[in-house]
């Protein structure tokens, strides 16, 4: 249930976000998620992406910072009170969470979560019959 | 205009050199039975005192550099009993220690004699109130100005550096007509007096006298503009006794080097030559009075070049322009000098990033900026924005205390500084001098 995610150390100057992704382009590399968190000096570039460690090594040659990380994607349909049903479960238990993000598709929504401890975070969602989503099914979406 | 010392200010060039020759055997003589380090040195030179008959002889002797003030740290270089010290300065701002300096009751007497000097040739008397805006204790440049400006017997108020809205308070209310200050605190002033919304007639401010750091013409025009003075350039360093060592006359042509005192030489930095007069070249100075701390070619690493034709001022002494390169690496920032060899000793011990660096001096609003820019540790990035961040605080910090200097940290990607082949670029200095 723990999705890698590609984590990059990004300055903020324009055109290095486009960098990353023609970088990814070329080798065919699918995006599934993405979000950027900054500051005023710098950012930290999140991507859910078809192979991660092809993407971390092609990056790596072309000298970006990059590393993986774990995040965990719960499926939800899209209205702001399942949203808040999934982040109280979390609370609830004393599980913080870093950061989350989500899109949405059809009817759904596909949350991003990177908790404090993801392996207590799972199974908390799994006991409250959250519908967790594993790499591949995040892939296919 | 009034000269302090019309005596030795305006000699006779020949008898000024009879001068200089018969105080430089004095000093050779002092420093080679007092000071072991330059008794060893001019033996393994085969030099001794008896070979040293005038002026002339100088080039004979061997420099000396910064790292010789710091091998002898604290006063090994010293050539008095310390109960002859009756007073010790020491320099912030360098790596690992400081350079130490220590003056005799008759250094200290001097040191009042050439700064009364360069007090009256900014048009100083009896009759001023000096602001002396510099600061007080370790560094030079508070208590040198001060001891000058009761000499001349003037009004002196050792207000110290900072708290700019109690300067222009004191300024107008006791009616200072000389400031003493870096430059570019004295824009800042002008400024800050502008929007103050005090009317410059409510002052009686006439000159001011800056230094211990390099500005332009322009800044000058800029300072005499919005604070409608005289802005003359004065000139020193610690190591040969601190501000004082040269200054200009009212007709701002060169300073003019107190040269009974402090003689100067132009040296080719690569070389080690002597250059001739009017050549570009690295200041030297050969101490010829003082006792606590004599210097023998002391390297200030500071670019200028000499002229030895009469001012019209009536002084004879010669004049160096104005001083704007070094032949080394050292920055003045704010007044503060840094090497950025300081900087590399910090980061080579931080985790978290590596020591590829940029440091990125500017001046904005006439205050000088220090930016460093430096690329985080591939090993060490993680997903977290708070772990740059308080990477970036620990380093800002650490920086600060070490330099005794506000920084700016922007962390950047993994080679992303420039390499190059040999040494590399370290600084880019976008001030204009």
């Amino acid at each position: 249930m723990i999705i890698p995610q590609l984590s990059i150390f990004l300055e903020n100057k324009s055109g290095r976000l486009t960098e990353v992704l023609e970088v990814l382009g070329k080798e065919n590399i699918k995006i599934t998620a993405l979000s950027v968190a900054d500051t005023s000096e710098f950012g930290i570039l999140r991507l859910i992406v078809s192979d991660p460690e092809k993407a971390k090594s092609v990056l790596k040659q072309h000298l970006f910072t990059v590393n993986l990380s774990e995040v965990i994607s719960v499926m939800a349909p899209n209205e702001a009170k399942y949203y808040a049903k999934v982040l109280k479960v979390l609370s609830d238990l004393d599980i913080s969470v870093e950061y989350t993000y989500a899109f949405s598709r059809g009817s759904k929504s596909i949350i991003i979560l990177r908790c404090s401890n993801n392996d207590d975070a799972i199974k908390a969602l799994k006991d409250h019959e959250m519908e967790l989503l594993n790499a591949s099914e995040l892939y296919k979406i | 205009m009034e000269i302090w010392n019309r005596h030795f200010e305006c000699m006779d060039r020949d008898e000024l050199r009879r001068v200089q020759s018969g105080r430089l055997i004095e000093t050779v003589e002092r420093v080679y039975f007092n000071v072991p380090y330059y008794r060893h040195k001019m033996q393994e030179q085969g030099l001794g005192p008896e070979k040293i008959h005038s002026i002339d002889d100088l080039s004979k002797l061997p420099f000396t550099v910064k790292q010789d003030l710091r091998d002898n740290y604290p006063f090994g270089l010293f050539a008095v009993p310390m109960s002859e010290i009756v007073r010790i300065h020491a320099s912030s701002g360098t790596t690992g220690k400081s350079t130490v300096v220590g003056y005799t009751r008759n250094d200290i007497s001097t040191w009042s004699e050439v700064m009364a000097r360069t007090l009256t040739a900014a048009g100083a008397n009896r009759n001023d109130f000096i602001q002396i805006a510099y600061g007080y204790g370790l560094f030079t440049g508070g208590l040198g100005l001060h001891y000058g400006g009761e000499k001349i017997g003037a009004s002196v108020i050792p207000i110290s550096g900072g708290n700019t809205m109690r300067q222009i308070e004191l300024m107008r209310d006791f009616g200072s007509t000389v400031l003493a200050c870096t430059p570019s605190y004295a824009l800042y002033l002008a400024e800050a007096i502008q929007e103050s919304g005090i009317s410059r007639d409510d002052f009686r401010l006439k000159a001011g006298v800056f230094g211990a750091e390099p500005w332009t013409e322009n800044m000058r025009r800029e300072i005499e503009e919005k604070l409608r003075i005289k802005a003359i350039d004065i000139y020193g360093l610690s190591e040969v006794i601190g501000p004082g060592v040269a200054s200009e006359c009212l007709y701002q042509e060169g300073l003019h080097i107190n040269e009974d005192h402090f003689y100067p030489e132009i040296i080719d930095p690569e070389t080690l030559e002597v250059l001739p007069d009017g050549s570009m070249g690295e200041l030297v100075f050969t101490t010829l009075t003082k006792e606590g701390l004599p210097l023998i070619r002391y390297r200030t690493r500071d670019l200028t070049r000499l002229n030895r034709e009469k001012c019209k001022c009536g002084r004879t002494l010669v004049r160096m322009s104005k001083c704007l390169g070094r032949s080394d690496d050292m920055l003045i920032i704010r007044g503060v000098n840094l090497f950025p060899s300081q900087v590399e000793t910090v980061l080579l011990d931080m985790s978290g990033i590596k020591p590829h660096y940029l440091l990125i001096v500017d001046r904005v609003n006439n205050l000088d900026t220090l930016e460093l820019k430096v690329e985080v540790d591939e090993a060490f990035f993680l997903d977290k924005i708070s772990q740059l961040e308080s990477l970036s605080k620990k380093l800002r910090d650490t920086l600060e205390s070490a330099l005794g200097l506000s920084i700016k940290v922007t962390l950047v990607e993994p080679k992303m500084i420039e390499r190059s082949e040999g040494k590399s670029k370290r600084v880019i200095d976008k001030r204009k001098f």
